[in-house]
Formats: C-alpha cells, structure tokens, sequence
C-alpha cells in the first residue's frame, strides 16, 4: 500500500509539474512518433460498402503499439522517485518491449515476466526485449501467460518495493494504475478527435477498439466520452467458443470479483476460482478487464462484443490485403467488428476503428492458422 | 470464541486446505494442535495467490485439482471445531472465493462452524468497510496483515481495525522459508507495540526451532505456514505424523510460559 500511494503522490505532482508534460510530449514526439495519423481506409470503405472507416494508426508508433504511450510517462515518474529498477509483466510482448526500450532509454535494470505459453506464441517480441537489454523471466505457473505473469510481478514487487518500480502495462490493477495508465493513453483520443474534426469537419459515429485489459481502448474513447452521439465499441476475444475456459469474453458470462488488486467483471466459477481464458491473440487473454470499462458498461456508455478467433484471423488477411496493414492479432478483433458493422451504417457515416499495434509479432501464429500461398 | 493466546509465545500453524485432501487435512491440523500448535489457519486454496511463494503456490494448485472450495473448508472447520473445543480456528483466504460466497453468507457459515477470526489476503482495510460490518454481526475476528513498509499511521489503523491479533509481517515479500529473520521483523513489531495493545503474531520465513525463540522472544505469537506446507509436501502417505514431528522440534528450542 505503501507503494501505490508513494506512486500516486508522485503522479499528482507530476500532472502539476508543467516540465514533465513538456518533456514527456517531447519524447512522445521526437523518440515515439507521436501524433499517429488517422488514415482513411478508401478500399476497405468500398469493399464494405457503408459507413467510411478510419484507422488510427497505433500500430506506427516506435516499438510498434500503444504500449510505449504509458511506458514513457511512468519511465520518468520512475526517475523522479529515484528508483532503478523496472518490473513489468507482459502478454503478447508489445507491453514488454515497450517497457525495454525505456529502460535502454532512461538507463533503468529491466526484468519482464512473461508466461511461457506467450514466450513460445510470441517468440521475437522475447528476442527484442533481450536485445534491448532486458531480463526476460518465463512464468510456468496456472495458465502460463498473462495473468500468472502478473501474480510473479507481484510477487517481485512486494519483494523488492524499495529499489523496484512496477511498470503495470494497462488499466488494470489497484489504483493509481487504471486512472495513470488511461491518463498516458488519452494522447490517443485526443489526437483522433482533432484530426477527424480536421478531416471530415464532424464526430465519428462509432469508434471501435480491441479490449485486453483495455488501454489502446480507454485511451481512444476517453475524450470522446461527453460526445454522447459517438457510440464507443470495445472488441473482446470471443476465443473458440462460448464455454468458460474457450474465450476471454468478459462481459459474457463474467461476475464481478476481485483478481490482481482490482475489483471488475471477471471470468470466475461458481467458487470464486479465477478461469483460465483463450484467445488467438496474447495481449487480449485476459480473464478480467480494467474498471473504467466495467463502469462504462454498467452506465449503457460504452458496448463491448466478442469475435471469435476466426473472425480476426479473417479481418488480418482482409486488412492485408485492401490497405496493405498487418494488424496485430489484438487489433484484428476490432477490424473484426468493423466488417460486421460498416456495411449496416450509413455512407455518410464515419467510423474509427483503433489499430493499437503492427502484426510483426504474429507472424507465426498467422502461419500456423492461415493459408498463404 | 474470542482469539487468545494462551502460551507466550502461541504457535500459529497455517495449512493449505485439501493438500493432498481435505481427510488428511484434518488429521494433519489434529496432530498439530496435539503436538501443540495453540491456533490453526485453514488456508483456502485459490487460482491466483499473489501473496504465496512457490511452496504455498504448489499446494493451492494440488488443492484445486480436486476442486477444494471455501465451502468445504468451512465444513472442515466445524469438523475441527468438533474435536478440538479450545483452539483457535482462523480462515485464511483470497478474497474472491468470498466474495462469490456472498460477505454476509460467509459469516454466517463460518460463525456456526465455530471459526474465530478470519484473515483476507488482499484485503486492505482501506476497502474492509462491508467486511468489517459483516464480522462484527457475528461476532467474528478480523485479523489484518501488517507490512515493514506501513508507515505508523497505517499501522494504527490497521490495529483499530484488527481483533484478536495483528499479523505482522516479518518482511517485504511473499510466503517462504528464509535463512535469516529480517530486521525488519524486530522493528515492525517495536512499532506496532507503540500504536495498540493487541497481541502482535508474526510470521512469513519461520521454519526452525531456533527462528520461533528469537520470534517468540519479541512478539506473542509465531506463524509457521511453508515450512508445515512443505513437510506435508515431503512426507507423502505419513502427512499428519510428520507435522506432528514438525511442531514438537518447533517448540522443542524454549519452555513456554503459561
């Protein structure tokens, strides 16, 4: 406890501090790449035939995801509480690597927690953070792969809490990390909403977004809250079917529960047992979800479907092929959405769908699962 | 029945419920509190024990294969209860299982079943308000954890909010057997002596004869938990026996004062 409230005090004076705004949004710039373009999807809108989709361009930010957005903010929150040492847990990688590269960056010792299963799924994001520097550490406990990887976080972290900050990779987690973590992704929304006011002069009528523990998706809908015409859609991974253990649906067929310091719906069984999930894609298995997105649905605000593994892999090789973008399979999701939904939206509709990150990463999940000739 | 320790310095003993399985669970806690363990800790195995090292880790999971729940080791508790009139019965527990239980519900089963105080890992008293309520209506003991990292004012607030004891925590960690008790031990409990008046237990990393006198030299009470897991863990098919052992050489190191 003594740690997050050390880590939200320093927070709070750093959103006061105008010179760490200033070289945050200079980093965020200069070394990540921001702002991301919002680019108009022309063959993917024709193909569909409805509603004009717009992709925000996540996937071309330095180390290839979202993920770098929150890694520079809580990176030079570390500097300025003094510590030297990052833990970080990681699904699909993005999240690791991204913590890595700030580390090399900032000049901070690094060690991920990874579970196995996602080491073998995810093999070169494991080479990249190695490279970078990083000690990757494999977690073969429970299902070995996100949410294990968090329990061994943890565990470092209440270990070593005076030397070590844990760098949380999304809205999950004992506060301060889902209002933080949102706080670092709202550069995404922000950044959409001028450039779509900016290109077709209104509002989208949808923004669509895949949700793990839910940051690329938070961060794109946040300050498009109070836009009450604006529906926001978060994408779950529907996995390979509707049975408990098959997907990482959370608002099917989850409860509310308390798992990794946070209370939200969580996929549980009937003794309060966290369930193991599955999903094509690492970074959405997950079997609870941040709990701004529990509020936002529970206040009719936001509305969060699944699609199946199938439907993303699909969407990948759609993508591919009408815009030359390889998602990552996580984005795919909400690309997954999109096909559904374009078609029954008016022309002069706009639709924004996230693609939180690149598909490098996937490759060969992609091969395993689709047939290329 | 009121959490007290009888003995200066009272011998805590935590087992994982349902490792290997819940019969032997129960003759394993018998031989325990034969061999002279004053409080027993029924842990209730859970999916994702954040707060637990590797040997506590590895029996959850035995535990859970076999499908333990917290109802079950709430009935397990009133067998106990049964058998063993004067010792205290504490349910360490996840959060979660509770929860899904219902507060209220727990409570009650937990009361009937002649449990003392109940100890939530991951509750932190900030978020204990409906809890604390809950246990007070049935007359149950709320046992709070206490970190080397808690400034003094958490610390008094932990102990206002703690009945029967405080468990302090000898160091920034996870469950687990260590060479050395930390500073931090001796200190966490000279601090917590400043802000009540409860008895103060102290546990995580006691495993020797020689560790429980040194604790039971500063504070009142010690928990052994891995070490116990682990013996059950080694010692397959002479489980309860092998406790039995465990805690006589335990206790064996210092005459205790009645």
């Amino acid at each position: 406890m003594a740690a997050l409230e050390e880590l939200e005090r320093e927070y709070e004076r750093a959103k006061r501090d105008k010179k760490f705004q200033v070289r945050l949004a200079e980093l965020l710039t200069t070394y990540a790449g921001r702002p991301t373009p919002l680019f108009f999807a022309r063959r993917l809108t024709e193909k569909l035939g409805g509603a004009k989709i717009y992709l925000k361009r996540e996937d071309l930010l330095h180390t290839g995801a979202h993920k770098i957005n929150n890694c520079l903010g809580q990176g030079l929150l570390v500097e300025r509480m003094g510590k030297h040492r990052v833990i970080a847990e990681t699904g699909a990688g993005q999240h690791g690597v991204a913590t890595a590269t700030v580390c090399a960056l900032l000049g901070f010792e690094c060690v991920v927690y990874m579970g196995t299963e996602d080491m073998r799924r995810q093999e070169l994001n494991v080479f990249r953070m190695r490279l970078l520097g990083a000690e990757v550490r494999g977690v073969s406990s429970g299902s070995c792969t996100l949410k294990d990887a968090i329990n061994e976080a943890m565990r470092d972290w209440v270990t070593n809490v005076r030397t070590t900050h844990y760098l949380l990779g999304s809205v999950l987690g004992a506060h301060p990390y889902p209002t933080m973590v949102r706080d670092f992704h709202r550069v995404i929304g922000r950044e959409a909403r001028a450039q779509i006011l900016k290109a077709e002069g209104k509002l989208p009528a949808a923004i669509i977004a895949c949700v793990g523990g839910g940051s690329n998706s938070i961060g794109i809908f946040y300050d498009f809250l109070n836009d009450t015409k604006v529906r926001l859609i978060g994408v779950e991974a529907g996995g390979r079917g509707d049975k408990l253990g098959d997907h990482a649906a959370r608002f099917r067929g989850g409860s509310p529960g308390v798992l990794q310091g946070t209370y939200s719906y969580v996929l549980q069984d009937s003794g309060g047992q966290i369930a193991l999930t599955h999903s094509v894609s690492a970074g959405l298995d997950y079997p609870s979800i941040g709990p701004e997105h529990a509020a936002l649905r529970d206040a009719g605000r936001a509305e969060y479907v699944p699609a199946s593994d199938a439907e993303a892999l699909a969407a990948t090789t759609l993508l591919a092929r009408t815009e030359g973008i390889i998602p990552a399979l996580e984005s795919a999701h909400a690309v997954a959405e999109v096909v559904k939904r374009a078609p029954h939206m008016k022309k002069s509709e706009i639709v924004i769908v996230n693609i939180s990150g690149r598909g490098d990463k996937d490759i060969g999940i992609m091969r395993e699962n689709l047939e290329i000739d | 029945m009121p959490l007290t320790f009888h003995k200066k310095p009272a011998l805590v003993v935590y087992v994982t419920c349902g490792d290997p399985d819940l019969g032997t669970t129960l003759k394993i806690v018998l031989a325990a509190i034969d061999a002279g363990a004053d409080v027993i800790e029924l842990g209730v195995p859970f999916s994702d024990p954040v707060a637990d090292g590797p040997v506590i880790q590895r029996a959850s999971e035995r535990a859970l294969k076999h499908g333990t729940s917290l109802a079950q080791v709430l009935t397990l508790a009133a067998e106990v209860r049964e058998r063993a009139q004067s010792t205290g019965l504490i349910v360490f527990s996840y959060l979660n299982p509770i929860l899904r239980m219902g507060m209220e519900k727990f409570c009650k089963v937990a009361r009937a079943a002649g449990v003392d105080g109940v100890l939530v890992t991951d509750l932190p008293v900030e978020e204990a308000g409906e809890y604390l309520r809950a246990m007070h209506e049935y007359d149950l003991s709320p046992v709070f954890l206490a970190a080397p990292t808690s400034p003094d004012e958490r610390l008094k607030q932990i102990a206002g909010a703690s009945r029967g004891f405080v468990y302090a925590v000898s160091r920034t960690g996870v469950t687990g057997q260590r060479q050395q008790l930390a500073e931090d031990a001796r200190k966490l409990v000279r601090r917590l002596r400043r802000v009540t008046k409860l008895p103060v237990a102290l546990g995580f990393g006691i495993s020797t004869a020689e560790q429980f006198a040194e604790v039971g030299s500063f504070a009142d009470a010690v928990v052994v938990g891995s070490a116990i897991v682990e013996t059950i863990e080694r010692n397959r098919g002479r489980e309860a026996a092998a406790v039995g052992e465990f805690v006589r050489g335990l206790l064996a190191a210092e005459a205790r004062v009645l």
